[in-house]
């Protein structure tokens, strides 16, 4: 049985899945639950400044992109940092880690942007006996208008000297977590690590409305009438946090530096993804709110029967094991040959394969055959766009196949090559000197 | 044969209350949920199978995205611009030999899109909102069309011609209008008066005059329906119920099950309905289903359904049987009628049609190198009721005296209905060739109508 045991920014936990600072892990209560069900570390909801908690609104705080059989695929959330008293918070942290010690216990913070407020907060820490902090620069929401959150987030240089005020003022390892909403993930990344960031934790939520209601025409979700921009995750902003966590795995600005993964993982794939896209761990929190904290066991014993499978014994062998695949567009090779093939034995016979390629792709897709209703690739019209299989109701009715090189290519007639031929050799590239990066 | 048995014939086999549960709604609605889901199950696949297969060629993929998006409005609009009576049609077609026979769903899950169902939710959700009008009628033509027979066929060839402008005199036999929709479906398909509610809806497009208790019965009507309209449909069904053509047909307690079915549905109170303890229902078709269902419904202890070939050959669907043996009907097949047995001195021949039916003797039949052949052996089932489901014929000398080419008994015509007299079209089931399904015979009304508009609008 495969050992999911971590260290993640020098910090222990039995498995890979913690919860992620939010809702779920606001309290002791939560938080005793979500490690009786055998999460590996939890990231406590965020603390501010001790005075008078925050206040959250008493309307929804909650918005959901659902499927038509009400599965939620986004998930979108105007709730603050935690609105209950510092030293019961405090209090509680410590208490739960004491019963708790072999788990991850890390402390999400977000205090104005200053230096005496940081080091003030971080002081209060010491006696909980936390694992680590976790900086919260990404809250797109409410924090963010009074200075903090996403507003430090989005700004490099914030990024860098407030991390520095911490590794100075608190010996806890420092994960930096990164708003999603900015042009370039990379630059907050080498924000963090210049000012001596752990780690990095991504993404935080994305700027998000959910939509209109029909009838009154007001946004939703909406308190009284009137609504506000939420943080969007879930399901739907797994594919926008994979790209970042490989940006940051693969700029050599950043090598080195322990990712903590985040962003719709509701399952041991998702997990997969982001660890073999060069994340340490991972962090969840949609899927727990949606189907309560039992769902570790399946992810830990899924990700574990993967490993067993594939003949991994720790999960660091997997960490960044995809990052090899991913390259520039420019290095892919053009001289690769792909075409559609349908399973005519597991073929329903909807068509949609056919109407997808014959309103918006390139008519490759027959819709009859001696009169008769009948689904079948062109391959001389076929560019092995990949759509027909995408929209096909029938799990692998219709795959990719590879041509061999040697092969024809009905559409081109050309043979298919076995040399590597990309854009910045191709001779329809101007630039094709100057396109090497 | 001789026997002294005493019929068993009686209302009230029930306790009161039991009958309404009994005559309840078949396919109780589905829910908003349940809507939303199936829905979801539809691929919109391309060029749909389920829309090839219905007569009328609805958009089924069309009208279930439509509700999967919650416009029930643009559904219901979707399905009755393509069938004017797709409320009943959602209620009563054989969806599972139609539309959901085709579903690519049951290759890939054994189990169709409830097309029927979804159907009925939209059409049902139109005509209870407090907007159930979609279609609004064109302006007057001045031309003016005679529709004879209000049933399915000439309900939908008034409805469209009346959309299209004309004006429409509607005029049927029968106290009320709907045809067999209102006398001749079994009342748990159409329970709450769905019949009525849907011919309303139809005259409400305004242009239709209704003509109550007319019937066609000389040449000289025909002539004057001719002179004083543009065109004239004729779809007035069929009137008489075959013959058997064995002894004891005229016995008491024997009768034509389209009667018992249109008694059953006039009923205000169906525990005042006699029933016998044992029905025979002799034929293989919905109808035959109907009456043995609604037979036990009303309390018989034993219903026999009579088929003189095999299971295959069966007109009743496969869903329609299994609904008759879930309720516990008796499916017999190779048994063909040979005599209804009274309760008098049945030794004498010229006695059979005195007294009251007591049992059903039948041959038993096999299939000898593909020819139905008797087996010599007989068997007899016990009766006090017997339905004869054996189908129907016009029935109405008029026809062939009117000059009509009849074929097989039924007026012939073209593929869209025309008769060979100049601006007379038949439908539904008085034409030839007509397959008997209620969806058929809008699917004729809507063509002819729309010959009938062409034809109008040239002359």
């Amino acid at each position: 049985m495969a050992n999911l045991h971590t260290t993640f920014a020098g910090i222990h936990s039995p498995n890979p899945f913690w919860l992620a600072s939010a809702p779920p892990t606001d309290k002791a209560y939560n938080v005793n639950r979500a490690f009786e069900a055998g999460w590996g570390g939890v990231v406590w909801k965020t603390l501010g400044e001790a005075g008078p908690p925050i206040v959250n609104v008493n309307g929804p705080r909650y918005g959901a992109l659902l499927t038509p059989d009400r599965r939620l695929m986004g998930f979108n959330n105007i709730e603050l940092i935690t609105d209950r008293d510092l030293d019961l918070n405090l209090a509680e942290i410590a208490e739960v880690k004491r019963n708790w010690p072999d788990r991850a216990m890390v402390v999400s913070l977000m205090v104005p942007c200053q230096e005496e407020s940081w080091k003030a907060i971080l002081s209060r820490l010491v006696d909980t006996g936390a694992d680590g902090i976790e900086l919260n620069f990404g809250c797109p929401h409410g924090m963010s208008e009074r200075g903090m959150g996403a507003a430090v987030g989005q700004v490099p240089e914030y990024i860098e000297m407030v991390t520095a005020w911490c590794k100075q003022y608190s010996k806890l390892p420092v994960i930096v977590k990164l708003t999603p909403n900015i042009t370039d993930i990379r630059l907050p990344a080498r924000a963090a690590k210049k000012g001596g960031a752990d780690a990095v934790s991504l993404i935080n939520t994305i700027n998000s409305i959910m939509g209109v209601d029909p009838t009154t025409l007001t946004m939703s979700p909406n308190t009284g009438g009137k609504g506000s921009h939420g943080g969007y995750c879930g399901p739907a902003v797994k594919p926008i946090a994979l790209n970042m966590v490989a940006e940051i795995a693969r700029d050599p600005l950043t090598a080195g530096l322990p990712i903590s993964g985040i962003g719709g993982i509701g399952n041991w794939r998702d997990a997969l993804d982001f660890i073999a896209l060069g994340a340490a761990n991972v962090q969840v929190c949609t899927a727990a709110m949606v189907y309560g904290f039992k769902i570790v066991q399946e992810m830990a014993d899924g990700l574990s029967n993967y490993m067993d499978e594939m003949g991994f014994t720790r999960v660091e062998q997997i960490v960044g094991k995809a990052l090899p695949t991913v390259t520039h567009w420019q290095y892919l090779n053009l001289n690769h040959i792909s075409k559609a093939v349908i399973n005519q034995d597991t073929c329903i016979q909807c068509g949609r394969c056919h109407i997808a390629c014959e309103d918006t792709s390139h008519q490759a897709i027959t819709s009859e055959r001696d009169g008769k209703r009948h689904f079948e690739v062109k391959e001389d019209e076929c560019v092995g766009c990949n759509l027909c299989a995408l929209v096909c109701p029938v799990p692998e009715c219709i795959t990719l196949r590879s041509l061999a090189p040697g092969e024809k290519d009905l559409r081109t007639g050309a043979e298919v090559s076995d040399k590597h031929a990309d854009w910045t050799t191709h001779p329809n590239n101007p630039m094709r000197e100057a396109s090497k990066l | 044969m001789t026997t002294a048995h005493q019929p068993d014939i009686r209302p009230a086999r029930l306790a009161q209350s039991a009958y309404a549960q009994a005559f309840a709604d078949a396919s109780p609605r589905l829910t908003r949920s349940q809507t939303l889901l199936e829905a979801e199950r539809c691929l919109y696949c391309f060029d749909a199978p389920c829309t090839t297969a219905c007569p009328t060629g609805i958009d089924v993929p069309s009208f279930i995205r439509r509700i999967a998006e919650d416009n029930l409005r643009g559904a219901a609009r979707t399905i009755l611009e393509s069938n004017p009576m797709g409320g009943m049609c959602a209620r009563v077609c054989p969806t599972e030999t139609l539309c959901e026979a085709v579903c690519v769903r049951n290759t890939q899950e054994d189990r169709p899109v409830a097309i029927g169902r979804l159907q009925r939710h939209a059409v049902d959700a139109l005509m209870e909102s407090d907007r159930p009008q979609v279609f609004t009628r064109a302006p007057e033509t001045g031309k003016r069309v005679a529709v004879v027979g209000a049933g399915p066929a000439g309900l939908a060839c008034a409805y469209t011609l009346a959309r299209q402008g004309h004006s429409v005199a509607l005029f049927d036999a029968r106290p009320k209008i709907g045809g067999l929709n209102e006398y001749g479906l079994a009342s748990y398909k159409t329970p709450d008066d769905f019949a009525q509610r849907e011919v309303q809806w139809l005259l409400a497009i305004g242009g239709i005059t209704v003509h109550h208790g007319w019937k066609l019965e000389t040449t000289a009507q025909l002539d004057t329906l001719r002179r004083d309209h543009g065109a004239v449909f004729l779809g007035m069904g069929l009137s008489a119920t075959h013959v058997l053509g064995i002894p004891g047909e005229r016995l008491n307690g024997v009768r034509p099950a389209v009667d018992f079915i249109a008694e059953l549905r006039q009923c205000a109170d169906v525990s005042t309905l006699p029933v016998g303890r044992r029905v025979v229902i002799i034929g293989g078709g919905m109808t035959a289903v109907d009456a043995a269902v609604q037979s036990k419904l009303l309390g018989a202890e034993t219903v026999h359904m009579v088929y003189r070939r095999g299971p295959e050959g069966l007109s009743a669907s496969q869903a329609e049987q299994e609904w008759a043996q879930k309720h516990d009907v008796r499916l017999h097949y190779w048994l063909a009628p040979q005599e209804i047995v009274g309760t008098l001195d049945l030794a004498n021949p010229t006695a059979t049609d005195a007294g009251h039916v007591c049992a059903v003797r039948f041959a038993r039949q096999s299939l000898v190198d593909g020819k139905v052949t008797p087996t010599g052996e007989t068997e007899v089932l016990q009766a006090d009721m017997v339905l004869k489901a054996i189908g129907q014929q016009l029935g109405n000398p008029l026809l062939q005296q009117a000059g009509f080419a009849l074929q097989d008994g039924r007026i012939a015509t073209d593929a869209e209905g025309q008769t060979n007299l100049s601006g007379v079209w038949a439908g539904g089931d008085c034409r030839y060739g007509a397959p008997d399904l209620t969806v058929e015979a809008v699917e004729h009304g809507k063509q002819s109508a729309h010959a009938i508009h062409a034809y109008l609008v040239e002359t």
